[in-house]
């Protein structure tokens, strides 16, 4: 397993993490490449079904960072994204996801080595983790047995 | 509730007298506190400027001990192992690789369970609530708080009380019906370790602290550091000869004061040991 | 059937020394839809956007992915070219290959792949873009200034001056700020009040200015060019049109012995009081928590003796909509306080004063006439130590920033003393002293050498009083740090600037950001000084960071000018990409239920509720209906709905779908 290269997707608000992730290019400070970012103007836009189809399209961690408390340039949606998520943590971790494979985080315009710190951990943590084959398998067993009963 | 008192060196030498005020007091509010079986030197003053493996794992033997002895509040009296174990509690709550490595060093098992207090806490927390019935004679005196540079510092690691002005000491000590003065000098430099290699310069600051308290007209300077204590009392020759002066306010400690007003005797609260004669009584 | 152009920039050397784009171009040809790749070294240059717009025609691409640097950059940039290739402007896409992979990743395999990656999913997005229309809302010409101090009045003149309406609101009873409370003002020592009273005048006389004293904005909402402000005009007890303003009323309150706020507590004003005699608008307010009628039930000395009757006792507060385009924000600064400091005395010291009680001390219409006297018991300091830095540059405090304008005006302090008390020594402490400014070092260098005030460059560890003197202690660190005890009749404290009480309840009203130390934060802090992350909202003057006077009047007309700006068109056109709610034919309508939802989530109060009649005006169907003038694309309305009935345009479900499999999967 030493050669694993784990995939990592960041779903991230524009204004806050993708600009902060703007500055850790512009500082130059290197993290691993295995984490590959989607802008969304804002985490309150952010669908948490996109995390079970990222899964199930092979992720095998994901990202998750908007603004800071109180920062969000549209006033609210961190905060309504974040009350989603609470409900939905309980719900993936009810159904048995492996929560350890998604990070949630706030990461503003002006912390761009903390963005780098976040991929080098996220991923690190999700290398250790392995391949998540045992989600893929799930959802593609069930697709066949859709399929067989018909 | 279990309470273990810490006494470290000074208490068993040369503020013999503060350790007598504190069993006393403590005897006379029914707290038997239980001092802490195989205790070392906690590392003052020196340690931590030479060696800072040592300076940690010497206090942390002394918490794991009181750890392994169930005790819950461990009583420190003298303020400068007050600040060392609390220092060390500190850095080793920080740096859990560290911690791993002290408990390495010594043998033992360290949590950080067990709380540290001073004795103005443990003043204010086992004392003051049934002070009322058991004062006999108001402490109807005007006194300078001195703290000294330990108890309060440094005052991001201990939080506690306010570190350029304190206040819990004239709190207690306005309990007991004395009037704690308006004092410039209550956290300035008493000359600490100074007092056996330059007593020159202990002779200047400590009487500098004098000087103001009694010029202010205090009756007393009350301390809770038995360094301060000797640097204040026993350096008092010194001090008069450096100052061409004949300063005679004496120097008490908290705990003395307040045995005082709950009708303790000087001698139970060890004020013969002094040097500089107290009147009071 | 979707024709793709992708176009991968090498951005000089900054993608290309770690990304292969050759590689990447030849990965990108091969997607399918892509018509045409190319590679080039400076895509944002004039030829690279020549190069979008004739492949464009050339290749007749119904969508462009500029593989490049981050859209945060030259989105703008790219979406004209696609335009001016003749394609809509949204149907064009970046991808972020340098700020998120070649500046963040050493060259190699895994970079060129992660590059790859990013290109296919914006391919893949970029087939789901849909052809949108710009959103054009109107532009109300009036602007909002919120504070009347100097940076306000500024700004308020500037617009006005533009020929465009303003309204001012200003917390207090008076416009003027704290520049009205300053004696002199350094460099040239000309008095304050008066460069400053013409310009208060001018603005309650101007025809374009409304003057809301003793009023505070409570609620903004809308969008630039449509703001509708909430103002609570607070009960003056005074019908203002009756007010003569003779001010009988002022001297026989019996209530005189309330803390002057505009005399920095060092004298005392009645209940009923205009804040100084200069005061704009001129007109007194009655001090509810304070007058003796409010809190007993009875007094009324006020009606009694007013001539006019213009006292009203009943007056409530009073709420007004305006509807502005602009809003200035100027609210200024604050100062910490002497019981800030522990080691000087917490306050408790009665001669240790902050530097805005200097002012006052030093001003001709202070408390003492001008005169440099003592609080404590009136008498000439001769002996007074200026302490710069208390609170500024000391993380310890939690205030690790310099407070601009300490260095100078403690110079000016010093010098006013030495003018005043001829036979006084002025000693000022301080870490550095930063006089950058023009004519500003050479003032100081006036205060030492032509007034031969003491400069110290040392800390000072503590004041303490001692029978009835101040000790002052501190260290000389250009003498080898030596100690030095200075016995002080009078310390004052340069006291560090802060922000406003309040700024940070404001700021969230306002929608805008400010930094951890509550001043309001600009859009860059290069290039848009002025702008707020917030269009549409300006800032001016102190409440940004504490400036000096010249610098706050030149934002306030940098701010000024941004606003004419805005107003020079009356229409603006904004990014669509806002929310919608699906709508298709009867009977469905919409697979919108009318749970509602959505509505309280809304930042902006977008969301409308709409009623599907039948012909006999029947209610068919209740849906929500996003106001796409207020709606500013955020989706969180998207992520809630229940049935997925809303989508966002630029970022539609299926776009970001779409995305996640494109990124994971190779095709």
């Amino acid at each position: 397993m030493s050669d694993f290269e784990p995939k990592v997707v960041a779903f991230v608000c524009n204004w806050c993490t993708y600009a902060g992730a703007d500055l850790t290019g512009t500082s130059r400070i290197k993290y691993a490449t295995n984490v590959k970012i989607i802008r969304f103007p804002c985490t309150g836009r952010i669908d948490f079904m996109l995390l079970l189809k990222s899964f199930a399209n092979g992720a095998d961690g994901i990202i998750i960072s908007g603004c800071h408390p109180n920062d969000c340039h549209y006033t609210s949606g961190n905060f309504h994204a974040k009350r989603r998520w609470i409900m939905f943590k309980e719900l993936m971790d009810f159904m048995g996801i492996d929560m350890k494979r998604i990070t949630y985080s706030w990461v503003s315009a002006a912390e761009g080595a903390r963005w780098a710190e976040v991929v080098n951990t996220t991923v690190a943590r999700v290398r250790e983790l392995g391949p998540y084959v045992s989600y893929q398998k799930m959802v593609n067993t069930h697709i066949e047995e859709e399929v067989t009963n018909e | 509730m279990k309470i273990g008192i810490y006494p470290g060196c000074s208490l068993e030498g040369s503020a013999r007298d503060y350790n007598e005020s504190v069993f006393a007091l403590a005897k006379a509010f029914d707290i038997e506190p239980v001092q802490i079986p195989d205790w070392n030197c906690c590392g003052a003053t020196a340690a931590h400027n030479l060696n800072k493996e040592l300076s940690l794992a010497l206090p942390a033997r002394i918490l794991a001990l009181a750890e392994k002895h169930g005790v819950d509040e461990i009583l420190v009296p003298c303020a400068a192992c007050y600040s060392r174990l609390v220092v060390t509690k500190h850095e080793l709550q920080k740096h859990p690789e560290l911690k791993n490595r002290i408990c390495e060093v010594i043998e033992m098992d360290y949590k950080g369970t067990s709380k540290i207090i001073n004795v103005i806490e443990w003043i204010d927390k086992y004392i003051i609530p049934k002070l009322e019935e058991k004062v006999k004679k108001p402490f109807n005196y005007k006194v300078a708080c001195y703290y000294g540079c330990l108890l309060v510092r440094p005052n991001k690691v201990l939080n506690y009380d306010r570190v350029e002005d304190p206040q819990t000491m004239d709190v207690v000590m306005s309990k007991i019906g004395a009037t704690a003065i308006d004092f410039a000098f209550k956290t300035e430099c008493c000359g600490a370790g100074l007092s056996i290699s330059r007593t020159d310069i202990v002779s200047k600051l400590s009487g500098k602290i004098i000087e103001d308290a009694e010029h202010r007209g205090a009756d007393a300077i009350i301390v809770a550091c038995p360094m301060c204590h000797s640097n204040l009392d026993m350096r008092r020759p010194d001090i008069n000869k450096y100052w061409n002066k004949e300063f005679n306010i004496p120097v008490i400690f908290v705990t003395q004061a307040i045995g005082l007003a709950v009708g303790l005797t000087p001698a139970q609260v060890g004020l013969k040991r002094h040097f500089v004669e107290v009147k009071i009584s | 059937m979707a024709r793709i152009g992708v176009f991968i920039c090498h951005c000089g050397e900054n993608i290309s020394a770690t990304v292969d784009c050759g590689k990447v171009c030849e990965a990108a040809s091969k997607l399918k839809h892509v018509a045409y790749a190319t590679e080039y070294k400076y895509m944002c240059s004039d030829p690279g956007q020549s190069l979008v717009k004739n492949a464009i025609i050339e290749h007749k691409l119904t969508g462009v992915v500029v593989s490049a640097c981050s859209p945060r950059m030259h989105e703008p940039t790219f979406r004209k070219a696609t335009a001016e290739g003749g394609l809509n402007p949204f149907l064009c896409e970046m991808a972020n290959l340098r700020e998120h992979c070649s500046w963040v990743h050493e060259k190699g395999e895994a970079t060129t792949e992660k590059a790859i990656d990013i290109v296919r999913t914006l391919v893949e997005k970029v087939k789901r873009n849909a052809a949108l229309q710009p959103i054009r809302v109107p532009v109300t010409k009036a602007a909002l200034v919120i504070g009347g101090g100097i940076a306000g009045i500024q700004a308020a003149l500037d617009i006005a001056n533009c020929g465009h309406k303003v309204i001012m609101v200003e917390r207090s009873p008076s416009i003027g700020g704290h520049m009205s409370q300053l004696s002199e003002t350094f460099p040239t020592l000309d008095c304050s009040q008066c460069i400053l009273t013409p310009r208060m005048v001018e603005v309650l006389q101007h025809p374009n200015i409304t003057l809301y004293s003793y009023a505070e904005v409570e609620q903004l909402d809308g969008f630039i060019g449509n703001f509708v402000a909430k103002i609570r005009k607070k009960a003056k007890s005074l019908d203002e049109k009756a007010c003569t303003g003779c001010g009988l009323c002022i001297t026989k309150c019996p209530q005189k012995k309330i803390p002057n706020e505009f005399e920095e507590g060092m004298g005392f004003r009645p209940a009923i009081y205009v804040p100084f005699p200069q005061a704009v608008p001129n007109r007194p307010v009655i001090d509810k928590a304070n007058c003796t009628y409010y809190i007993k039930g009875k007094c009324k000395v006020c009606e009694i003796v007013c001539p006019t009757k213009a006292i009203r006792f009943d007056q409530e507060d009073e709420v007004i909509d305006v509807e502005v385009g602009a809003v200035v924000v100027a609210t200024g600064f604050d100062i910490k306080r002497a019981d800030f400091f522990p080691e000087y005395g917490y306050g408790k010291l009665k001669d240790v004063i902050d530097g805005l009680q200097f002012e006052r001390l030093a001003s001709a219409s202070g408390p003492t006439n001008g005169e440099i006297l003592r609080p404590s018991d009136g008498q000439k300091p001769k002996n007074i130590v200026f302490i710069a830095c208390a609170g500024s540059r000391d993380p310890a405090k939690g205030i690790a920033y310099c407070s601009k304008i300490c260095c100078m005006y403690t110079a000016k302090h010093a010098m006013l003393y030495k003018h005043k008390v001829h036979e006084g020594n002025a000693h000022v402490f301080y870490m550095d002293i930063r006089s950058a400014g023009k004519n500003y070092d050479e003032f100081v260098r006036r205060a030492i050498e032509e007034d031969h005030v003491n400069y110290i460059r040392g800390r000072v560890s503590t004041v303490y009083e001692r029978d009835g003197k101040l000790i002052v202690k501190g260290v000389d660190t250009l003498l080898g740090a030596q100690p030095v005890e200075i016995v002080a009749d009078m310390v004052v404290l340069a006291t560090a600037g802060v922000a406003n009480p309040g700024a940070e309840e404001l700021a969230q009203r306002l929608h805008v950001s400010y930094d951890s130390h509550k001043f309001f934060a600009e859009a860059h802090p290069k290039l848009k000084p002025v702008e707020t992350n917030t269009a549409g909202i300006f800032l001016a003057g102190a409440c940004q960071n504490p400036k000096d006077i010249p610098d706050s009047v030149s934002q306030a007309s940098g701010a000024a000018v941004k606003v004419a700006a805005l107003f020079s068109q009356s229409e603006l056109t904004r990014e669509p990409l806002v929310a919608a709610v699906n709508r298709f034919g009867p009977p469905l309508y919409s697979t919108c239920v009318g749970c509602f939802m959505c509505q309280p989530v809304c930042p902006y109060q977008a969301i409308e509720r709409e009623e599907i009649k039948s012909r006999d005006g029947k209610v068919i169907k209740s849906l929500a209906k996003i106001n796409e003038g207020l709606c500013q694309g955020c989706g969180t309305c998207v992520a809630l709905c229940r049935s997925k009935s809303i989508d966002l345009y630029g970022y539609t479900n299926e776009q970001v779908y779409t995305e996640v499999v494109a990124l994971l999967n190779d095709y």
